[in-house]
């Protein structure tokens, strides 16, 4: 299949492989950013290709596991509601809030349902126009602008009855903030492929420069991560810092205006709470005073609850590539996919989830027994 | 309610934490890991008896004074929407409880309908689908003799609901089980995976997308005598309904206590299907199927078995996608294409669409 065969090529793999090991005179830690790239790598078993004096922490990058836990119990306070019709995109159903997750909900009685896409929605509130079409508004700059023509396009159609709940994040913070940190420890990222077809790569260039790490805007075939990888070691090996785009079929450095414009006429930039991290400033979007109508936590009214995260997780410290989900204690026990203790096991693209869904746990009791 | 999260329950964690819902959810209807977790918590103690624990796709009963054992199997069918590319729901109530006779190496003679039917049904589409099983059944060579109807108000069920049990004649000789494959058996699939599920998620209200992928939904009656005929001492057979190869494959790993290993590029993909998936974030080692087996045969009957398979229409796409091994047994294994290896684990419920 065009596009994909391509980039799962054994022997592309391989000549990487051999490449990276060439490059590397010393220890090396990377960060791949996006929460897709890291099930690729664990799904492919791309880390156990490498080097070992070669280390990938994963990033914060998975939309699901950082929204936080307020915004989380807000949604299912609104998706109680009688007149709510909550949509949302799949992997958000199962993570749990303070009071159980969107799954268990549905099973009480709420009308949940999965979309594919937020202009689905839409289409929703069309079709039941004495109902309240809510959509759960989350992800990075990826999903934002297909989230802000949602909004546009329920204005010009007058469906007053559809709102969404945004908790869009944005990477370039994030970035800032680990590597503001004193317990950083990673050398040079692989940069978001996706977010940067959006959004370009410009907003990357003060950054590497700023703080010194190169950064490659990689895609998420394994062919694609190895060729990230292998540049982001050349740079390091070389002592450069530059912003660079391998990823280079669906990126540029403009990245897509249209979409940017759309985002800039629908949102505004806000500071953002990141689950397992905390409040990161100038680091999400919310809708912008004229489309502020079509938010859902002001036109539901919805109190802020407490909330309360499970004191044995860990996945703000695995989010910020301080630890890796075989550090923590309760993983694969008291934490899987069933029992979810926190936002990495939460979602598909959660580190604690990918190293789960691969069986990483099963293997380390194996070699333990093997022991 | 969830349980609290706090610290207590880490002591003496259980490698297999208790059910996080005290709700049924859809998710335990899945054929995944809650399911499991359902049948043999609570349904497999309620009834302890040993044909009902050995969880084969259909039960097995002597009979006094004959060659033959008593095949018996039940299944019920809630699929949305009830007519789709490939089939409807009729088709399905009648090729799923023939194909849990047939891959237990049972020739199907006779059938139950159950229906439950929601006020304000129309009565076009009940005869619709009771034509559909009537061809179902003249293909797949069985008569349906008994049956029930029953009525529940509008709201209380979703337009037609049908519960379908069969009966059929296994030789007494015969042995199929999930529970003797051994290392070293070659495991093969009848044909493309996934098609069934897609094809169901391409007319799902609100995931419309165009295709031309129909469902496989077939009676595997025909393919499963073409694969005993052949003499070759199958181990077993199971149909792949849902939670994909995957679940199949757990069942038979956990049960033979072997290890199986699959070679990603041996899995015969529709392209279209291998296409959606990607699209749509989903594994298709995890999608529904309706009318494809896998067999475990030993490595030296291999080639008969999909020999036999590959002459029948049912099973031109078969495929040898793997072998048990003794290593780590009850876990089952892919090597990617990439040449690195990854566990396959069971999927907990359902499959939930990937956000980006």
């Amino acid at each position: 299949m065009r596009y994909l065969d391509e980039y799962r090529d054994p022997v592309a793999a391989r000549k990487l492989v051999q490449g990276i090991e060439r490059a590397m005179t010393r220890p090396w830690t990377l960060m791949e950013i996006c929460g897709g790239q890291t099930h690729t790598i664990v799904k492919f078993g791309i880390d156990r290709l490498l080097p070992k004096a070669l280390e990938l922490v994963h990033g914060p990058g998975c939309p699901v596991c950082v929204t936080s836990l307020e915004v989380i119990d807000r949604a299912h306070s609104i998706a109680s509601r009688p007149e709510v019709i909550f949509t949302s995109f799949g992997d958000m159903l199962r993570v749990p809030g303070s009071q159980g997750d969107l799954l268990e909900l549905k099973a009480r009685g709420a009308d949940v349902r999965v979309v594919y896409s937020p202009l689905d929605a839409v289409e929703l509130a069309a079709k039941h126009p004495y109902r309240d079409i809510v959509f759960f508004a989350v992800g990075f700059e990826t999903t934002a602008p297909a989230n802000a023509m949602a909004v546009k396009q329920a204005r010009r159609r007058g469906l007053d009855n559809f709102s969404i709940l945004a908790s869009h994040v944005l990477v370039p913070p994030a970035i800032e903030f680990l590597l503001q940190s004193p317990a950083n420890r990673v050398d040079g990222f692989l940069g978001p492929g996706h977010v940067c077809t959006v959004m370009g790569t410009e907003e990357y260039e003060p950054l590497a420069e700023r703080y010194g790490v190169p950064i490659e805007i990689t895609g998420f075939e394994p062919v694609d991560m190895l060729e990230g990888i292998l540049r982001t070691v050349e740079q390091l090996e070389a002592g450069e810092a530059k912003v660079r785009t391998p990823y280079r079929r669906v990126v540029s450095r403009e990245g897509n205006p249209h979409a940017r414009d759309l985002l800039a006429e629908v949102f505004d930039v806000c500071d953002r709470k990141w689950r397992g991290i905390g409040t990161i400033p100038a680091s999400g979007y919310r809708l912008s005073e004229s489309y502020r109508a079509f938010d859902a936590a002001s036109r539901f009214d919805v109190e802020t609850v407490e909330t309360r995260e499970s004191p044995i997780c860990i996945s703000g410290e695995i989010l910020q590539g301080v630890k890796k989900p075989l550090d923590c204690p309760a993983f694969s026990t008291a934490c899987t996919p069933q029992t979810p203790l926190g936002a990495t096991m939460v979602s598909s693209e959660g580190a604690c989830a990918a190293y789960y869904a691969y069986g990483r746990h099963l293997e380390a009791a194996t070699t333990e027994v093997a022991r | 309610m969830s349980q609290p999260l706090t610290g207590p329950e880490l002591a003496g964690s259980c490698p297999i934490p208790k059910s996080r819902y005290p709700e049924i959810t859809m998710g335990h209807g899945a054929g995944g890991q809650l399911m499991e977790d359902l049948i043999h918590r609570i349904i497999v103690p309620t009834f302890d008896n040993d044909i009902l624990a050995a969880l084969e796709d259909q039960a097995t009963l002597s009979l006094p004074q004959s060659d033959s054992r008593l095949a018996f199997t039940t299944d019920s069918y809630v699929v949305q929407p009830l007519f789709f590319p490939g089939g409807d729901i009729g088709k399905l109530a009648v090729h799923g409880t023939v194909n849990d006779l047939a891959v237990g190496g049972a020739r199907p003679l006779a059938l139950s309908a159950g229906l439950i039917l929601e006020e304000g049904l129309p009565i076009e589409t009940l005869e619709r689908v009771l034509r559909s099983m009537g061809e179902a059944c003249r293909d797949a060579d069985v008569r349906l003799v008994t049956g029930d109807t029953k009525v529940v108000e509008r709201g209380k069920g979703d337009q037609i609901f049908i519960n379908t049990s069969g009966v059929g004649l296994v030789a007494k000789d015969r042995t199929l089980s999930i529970a003797s494959v051994r290392s070293g058996d070659k495991l093969i699939v009848s044909g493309t995976l996934g098609d069934h599920g897609i094809a169901i998620l391409s007319v799902r209200e609100g995931l419309e997308f165009e295709t031309t992928i129909e469902s496989d939904s077939a009676p595997l009656s025909g393919l499963t005598e073409k694969v005993l005929a052949t003499g070759a001492p199958v181990r077993v057979m199971r149909d792949l309904t849902r939670g994909g190869l995957s679940s199949v494959l757990h069942e038979l790993a956990r049960s033979s206590q072997v290890g199986l290993v699959l070679e990603e590029s041996a899995i015969p993909l529709k392209r279209e299907v291998r296409a959606a998936c990607e699209i749509l974030g989903l594994d298709p080692l995890y999608v529904a199927n309706e009318g494809k087996l896998v067999a475990a045969v030993p490595a030296e009957s291999a080639e008969d078995v999909l020999d036999a398979m590959r002459q029948h229409p049912l099973g031109a796409d078969a495929a040898i996608v793997g072998e048990a091994v003794a290593d780590h047994p009850t876990m089952v294994l892919m090597r990617s294409a990439v040449g690195g290896e990854r566990v396959v684990t069971m999927i907990s419920g359902e499959q939930l669409p990937r956000i980006c």
